[in-house]
């Protein structure tokens, strides 16, 4: 007979306690109900506004839903316990139910506290907790912004990290903001008055009022008893708002223990020892209604480490509070923010060192010993990429010159090398050691970061330590001897350049051949794409030819980029971004006539998206009776070719810019690629076509191209580096060919041109004596591959739409070609469809949201 | 009783001359959405084709592979990879599946007979 656990509260700690439980109770010694006030399940509240950027309250759920399902566990939501009976051991909910309890967990978390500001129970007046809380203020601000034909106002009642969130919450809403707080500095919990003044610096050169030391003394109501304006302390006229969001705090929900005459602290909170239990032996309490060691700790991580206690202490163990660790890093409004150890320097004897840059919105401290040996902490503003090898750092010797921490990452002095203390923390979600990553590496052979994230738990909350743990997972094998192996798969044991030189030299064509030469097994989807693209660039023949169209990924199988719906946008290439007015209209129509949402792409072509599988040929037919062409958005391949307007039109342009791009872009177009790979002229040194953040850059000069390598967007952004300086047409286009060449033949699996020039041995310098003095005597071999590649290219869609046989893939049901996908539904946003949410496809269109299109209303016109 | 399931249930979708080896495609079967696979060595398989981690029926356009001796299909949508055997993820890629859904892929049992190729939903 298993024991019954209860645990009040569904929030992010009861779920870890609950998934702590099933995975440590393996002898079903317990079964667990948890009791959620909230009509879901436990969802992740530390990252309630990324709603705010399109996630739904599903993307926001927390763990394996399986969790819920197996049999030792139920949860009970939209139930509320109303009150605790210890005597009789049990707990009785709204609705009366009674659950007797063999443990009670009280995980009821804290609420938000709202001052007693005369009008604050005025409608348009929220907090900035739940779920619920982040709708309705949504649904308030899209409303009154309709109702009242201009942007609403806003104003934020706490400057501390919850305000700073519901801010950059109601920015992004499209409102104006005032942030007030009493204290004179931003985030006076977490950083000093130095970063307090960085911070307010940066927010409000985005456009963020922020008001200082003062109180909000009384929110005034228009004739319809709704928020019209904020009388602020020693202000004469009412701060004109339409929308107020209390952020000032929390409290510990506290009344279930407290009415049942359990003890609670000072400040509110259930008291717990050190191993989270109550004076009854029967209850514990976990997470922000538990006062421990005193207090209640409003953060998520002390909340977990709870969790895990109590767990263990359940199943027999003896694991004590280890004490807070109240490190924050986070990403407010945009800007990093981190705080750590003794962050204001209450050590005695305690020394400072301080780098401000005002004009970059950067503040760093450093808090050290009296020695300067020692790291006790530090607060980081606008740039807090060293807080991951920082904070497991605190009370460890930080070695070289503590100062050089504190200069940007790439000014040029590498950040000092040391080795971090076995029990330094790496994840502190997770409470995860710098010594259980080596251990995963040493003693269970994880030699991938997933392997690692799996046997440790590092990583698998926030992921910002996913670097540190990187670099120890790298250093760790280092030291074993273990290779990184450059195996592509299990199928094929060499490195993508390997392979690529084995299928040239061996002049083999198709992916069996391959395979059956250099590989075992029967492929998959790794080493699949990976010969696709060598056939692709050593060949130029169709993507489709012979037995590649199983080899493709969908994007390249398709030509036409894959959506999250399962439906495809289409690009025509638009070459420098120069278009003919009848082009505009061709595409304008197709878009009418499919119902197609359009959309200017970054990389300035005009992107239809919603197509189906069997409408692409369709479409393409049109295009290209149009005279356009596939624009290879999809695929690792050459996307786009951006530019300025250059010397034709504008005043300071001195080279053709869009000539060049237009002639850099049909050159290229097609050309396969490790990555996909995109390019940039601009026609002087104003840069307006951002050519250094592409792979390749030209910016003129007046004497001609500098060319810049190695730049892009994505993840880890970075600039191009100047290559070669001040030449003409033919030979930037000679080195163009060159340097793309080798790097289609040399790069690994998805390695952009940047981290390739970065390791490639000898870096950009050794690579500028191969592609520009031809160090290696290859060049002409280089120059000669694309201009084959250039000779043989022919257009992708055109291809197809002559072919029958490649037609009929373009089918969506063999069994119904021409049928629409049944699942897909779209609603209406601005005047175009998107795809329909899964909370819209619920409502089915019948609540007061968005109407909901069936797919079948969008059928062709013509 | 069998003769009203047969009906119901096992549909005739296209002939085994109409799958491409390693190429997939999707059918309609009773308003369901299958994806069927003809393999190098002449097996055929059907999966559900809703991926199972995105919401989109795709699996059909995903890439067939191996896993040791398994025959797999990834999804083109994250790239969850998927056992054409039994239908079980064997890479979540750390993704969780959508609410409501479970990792895998519910098979479907293919028939080939005479040329035509046969799906029955009830053979799952």
């Amino acid at each position: 007979m298993s024991e019954h656990v209860v645990v009040v509260g569904g929030g992010m700690v009861a779920h870890r306690f609950v998934e702590a439980l099933t995975a440590r109770d393996t002898g079903s010694a317990f079964h667990v109900t948890v009791v959620a006030e909230e009509d879901r399940a436990p969802y992740d509240r530390v990252g309630l506004s990324a709603f705010f950027s399109g996630s739904t309250p599903e993307d926001l759920t927390l763990g394996a839903p399986g969790l819920w399902e197996s049999p030792g566990t139920t949860l009970r939501t939209g139930s509320r316990a109303v009150s605790l009976d210890r005597e009789g051991q049990c707990v009785t909910t709204a609705d009366g139910t009674r659950l007797a309890y063999d443990h009670l967990v009280l995980a009821t978390g804290s609420y938000a506290w709202v001052p007693p500001v005369p009008g604050a129970d005025l409608a348009g007046v929220f907090v900035y907790r739940t779920i619920d809380d982040v709708i309705a203020l949504r649904d308030w601000v899209v409303r009154r912004a309709a109702e009242l034909g201009r942007p609403v106002r806003g104003a934020v009642i706490g400057g501390g990290l919850l305000g700073l969130e519901a801010a950059g919450a109601v920015v992004g809403l499209g409102a104006e903001c005032t942030v007030v707080e009493f204290a004179p500095r931003l985030m006076a919990l977490q950083v000093d008055e130095g970063g307090g003044h960085a911070l307010r610096r940066t927010i409000e050169a985005m456009g963020v009022d922020v008001r200082l030391g003062t109180a909000s003394e009384r929110i005034e109501a228009d004739a319809d008893g709704r928020v019209a304006g904020l009388r602020l302390s020693g202000e004469e006229d009412p701060l004109p708002v339409d929308v107020v969001v209390f952020a000032t705090g929390v409290r510990p929900r506290d009344e279930l223990a407290g009415a049942a005459g359990l003890p609670t602290g000072a400040r509110g909170g259930v008291v717990v020892d050190e191993g989270c239990r109550t004076p009854d032996p029967l209850i514990w309490a976990i997470g922000e209604v538990a006062c421990i060691e005193g207090r209640c700790l409003g953060l998520v991580a002390p909340g977990y480490t709870m969790a895990e206690i109590a767990v263990d202490r359940l199943l027999g163990g003896d694991a004590t509070f280890p004490g807070a660790d109240l490190s924050t890093k986070l990403k407010l409004l945009g800007v990093d923010v981190a705080s750590f150890g003794d962050a204001f320097a209450t050590t005695p004897g305690a020394l400072e060192l301080v780098h401000s840059d005002p004009v970059a919105g950067v503040y760093k401290k450093l808090v050290v010993t009296d020695d300067a040996r020692t790291l006790l902490g530090g607060v980081l503003v606008g740039d807090a990429s060293a807080y991951a090898s920082l904070r497991p750092m605190v009370g460890a010797e930080l070695g070289a010159d503590p100062g050089l921490w504190l200069l940007p990452e790439n000014a040029g002095a590498a950040r000092p090398q040391v080795d971090l203390p076995a029990e330094a923390a790496v994840c502190s979600c997770n409470n995860v050691t710098v010594g259980a990553v080596r251990d995963a590496v040493t003693d269970h052979q994880c030699h991938d970061v997933a392997a690692v994230k799996a046997c440790t738990r590092a990583g698998t909350s926030c992921g910002s330590c996913i670097p540190l743990v990187k670099k120890i997972m790298g250093a760790e094998m280092a030291k074993a001897g273990v290779i990184v192996s450059t195996a592509l798969c299990e199928h094929v044991g060499l490195s993508r350049a390997e392979l690529f030189n084995a299928v040239m030299v061996s002049e083999l064509r198709t992916f069996s051949e391959i395979l059956t030469r250099f590989g075992t097994g029967r492929g998959c989807d790794i080493c699949k794409p990976v010969i696709a693209s060598i056939l692709a660039s050593l060949y130029d023949e169709h993507v489709l030819a012979g037995d590649r169209a199983a080899l493709q990924d969908t994007n390249d199988r398709y030509m036409a980029n894959l959506q999250k719906d399962g439906t495809y946008s289409v690009v025509p290439r638009v070459p420098g971004g120069e278009i003919l007015p009848e082009q505009l209209v061709l595409i304008g129509r197709i878009a009418q006539d499919y119902g197609l949402y359009t959309k200017i792409t970054g990389g300035q072509r005009i992107d239809l998206f919603g197509a189906r599988l069997e409408q692409l040929p369709g479409i393409w037919q049109r295009l290209v009776d149009g005279g356009m062409e596939s624009g290879h958005a999809y695929g690792k391949s050459l996307r786009t070719v951006k530019s300025c307007v250059g010397s034709s039109w504008c005043r300071f342009g001195v080279q053709d810019s869009v000539g060049m791009a237009v002639l850099l872009e049909l050159r290229y177009r097609g050309l396969r690629s490790p990555h996909k790979i995109k390019l940039g002229v601009s026609g002087c040194a104003r840069e307006c076509a951002e050519a250094r953040g592409k792979d390749v850059g030209l910016i003129a000069t007046e004497n001609g191209w500098n060319i810049y390598v190695g730049g892009n967007g994505g993840f880890t952004p970075r600039h191009a580096e100047l290559l070669v300086e001040d030449v003409d047409d033919a030979t930037a286009i000679a080195i163009i060919d060159r340097y793309l060449v080798y790097y289609v033949r040399t790069a690994d699996r998805l390695q952009r041109t940047a981290p390739w020039q970065q390791e490639h041995e000898g870096g950009l310098d050794r690579i500028r004596e191969i592609v520009v003095d031809d160090a290696l005597g290859i060049a002409a071999d280089l120059e000669a591959h694309m201009a084959r590649h250039v000779d043989d290219y022919e257009d992708e869609w055109a291809a197809v739409l002559r072919d029958p046989v490649r037609l009929r893939q373009f089918s969506s049901f063999v069994n119904a070609p021409d049928a629409a996908d049944p699942t897909l539904a779209y609603v209406t946003e601005r005047g175009q469809r998107r795809p329909a949410t899964a909370a819209e496809r619920a409502a089915g269109g019948t609540s007061s949201g968005p109407v909901l299109i069936a797919p079948t209303t969008l059928e062709v016109r013509s | 009783m069998t003769a009203v399931a047969d009906r119901l249930t096992r549909v005739h979708i296209c002939s085994y001359d109409d799958l491409t080896p390693e190429l997939g495609v999707a059918a309609i079967v009773g308003g369901e959405q299958v994806a069927v696979f003809r393999l190098a060595d002449g097996r055929v398989f059907a999966v559900s084709n809703l991926c199972p981690f995105s919401g989109a029926a795709v699996i059909s356009r995903g890439i067939t592979g191996s896993r040791g001796d398994v025959p797999t299909i990834s999804s083109p949508v994250y790239k969850q990879v998927f056992s054409l055997v039994d239908g079980r993820c064997l890479d979540t890629v750390d993704k969780s599946p959508l609410p409501g859904h479970g990792p895998d892929l519910v098979v479907h049992t293919v028939s080939v007979d005479d040329g035509r190729v046969t799906i029955d939903l009830l053979g799952s």
